[in-house]
């Protein structure tokens, strides 16, 4: 299958998603009006991808914000990559935040606190 | 001519940094967003404060998007003719604050109103608990949104929302939302 390659906006986030080396990326913003518009590509890809999943697959989540609209969508990003964790293939989950950003560090803790899937939070490297 | 001095002066003294009234269109927000971000960015506010700011800011300006309510513009109880609102953004001393105004029609207000006072009501934990049950519980509503948004203000507000309905008609009242973001970064 081919990779899905979408670019940062103002409004959305930068998504890579490479089926070839099992690295999956989600950065920037989503703060979309319309969310499910945005994230509905994203969740049939990921419904392709879960029949044949790489046996380690690598998802990277460094978001500055998102909307609550969008909250729901990566959780429901988040539960397709459980569903092949699930299914006894390795999904690795890192969820970045800025070391001051209390707010993007308590959303890691949300999401780990509702799925069975290893989300392991990390403080982004200052640049 | 005669009044714009009192209206700049009014602003001044009210410490708003940003307002607009007329139609909201999804346009309309990413610009007013963007132009608030540019201001915060230039003015060398502490990241945290901006980021809350910024977030309290989207979800107000989309709630507000989504859903305010506008009869057909030929009704002739609607009083605004089309969908029209007033977004309001200050900086005091201790707190930033952002203002909504739009109409809403008089029957959905005991609904609003009890969300808010649940919300207002609800400690940090329980705002913790309440986000969740609805994030993991049925799907969207209508209009795509996901119920979210005033309880998200909520907990990134850290302080009661304020509000107001102001009768207008028979059949509409103007609805005010007030969140305020301290200015002073927790430790």
């Amino acid at each position: 299958m081919e990779a899905l390659r979408i670019e940062s906006t103002h409004k959305t986030p930068r998504v890579i998603l490479d089926p070839e080396n099992g690295i999956f990326e989600f950065s920037g913003r989503s703060i979309p009006e319309d969310s499910v518009g945005f994230y509905t590509p994203i969740f049939d890809w990921l419904d392709g991808y879960s029949k044949q999943p790489l046996p380690v697959t690598h998802v990277r989540f460094d978001l500055e914000y998102f909307n609550t609209s969008s909250s729901k969508n990566i959780l429901e990003v988040l539960k397709r990559l459980e569903a092949i964790h699930n299914a006894g293939y390795e999904v690795r989950v890192t969820w970045y935040y800025d070391e001051d950003d209390e707010d993007m560090e308590e959303t890691g803790q949300d999401y780990q606190a509702l799925l069975n899937l290893p989300i392991e939070l990390s403080v982004k490297v200052q640049s | 001519m005669s009044m714009t001095y009192s209206y700049y002066k009014n602003m001044q003294l009210n410490n708003i940094i940003f307002v607009y009234q007329g139609e909201v269109t999804a346009d309309l927000v990413s610009s007013i967003l963007q132009m608030v971000e540019n201001k915060l960015e230039g003015e060398g506010e502490d990241r945290k404060v901006k980021k809350r700011v910024f977030n309290v800011m989207v979800e107000c300006l989309q709630n507000v998007y989504h859903h305010l309510d506008a009869l057909p513009p030929t009704d002739p109880s609607n009083p605004v003719r089309d969908k029209t609102a007033l977004l309001m953004i200050g900086r005091e001393e201790k707190d930033y604050y952002i203002i909504t105004g739009n109409h809403v029609m008089n029957d959905r207000i005991p609904e609003v109103k009890a969300r808010l006072d649940r919300i207002n009501r609800a400690s940090k934990e329980e705002l913790k608990q309440l986000y969740q049950e609805i994030l993991t519980g049925t799907g969207f509503s209508e209009k795509g949104t996901a119920g979210l948004g005033m309880i998200d203000i909520a907990r990134k507000s850290g302080q009661r929302l304020g509000y107001d309905f102001h009768p207008v008609n028979d059949k509409y009242s103007f609805f005010s939302l007030e969140a305020r973001v301290s200015r002073i970064p927790e430790k």
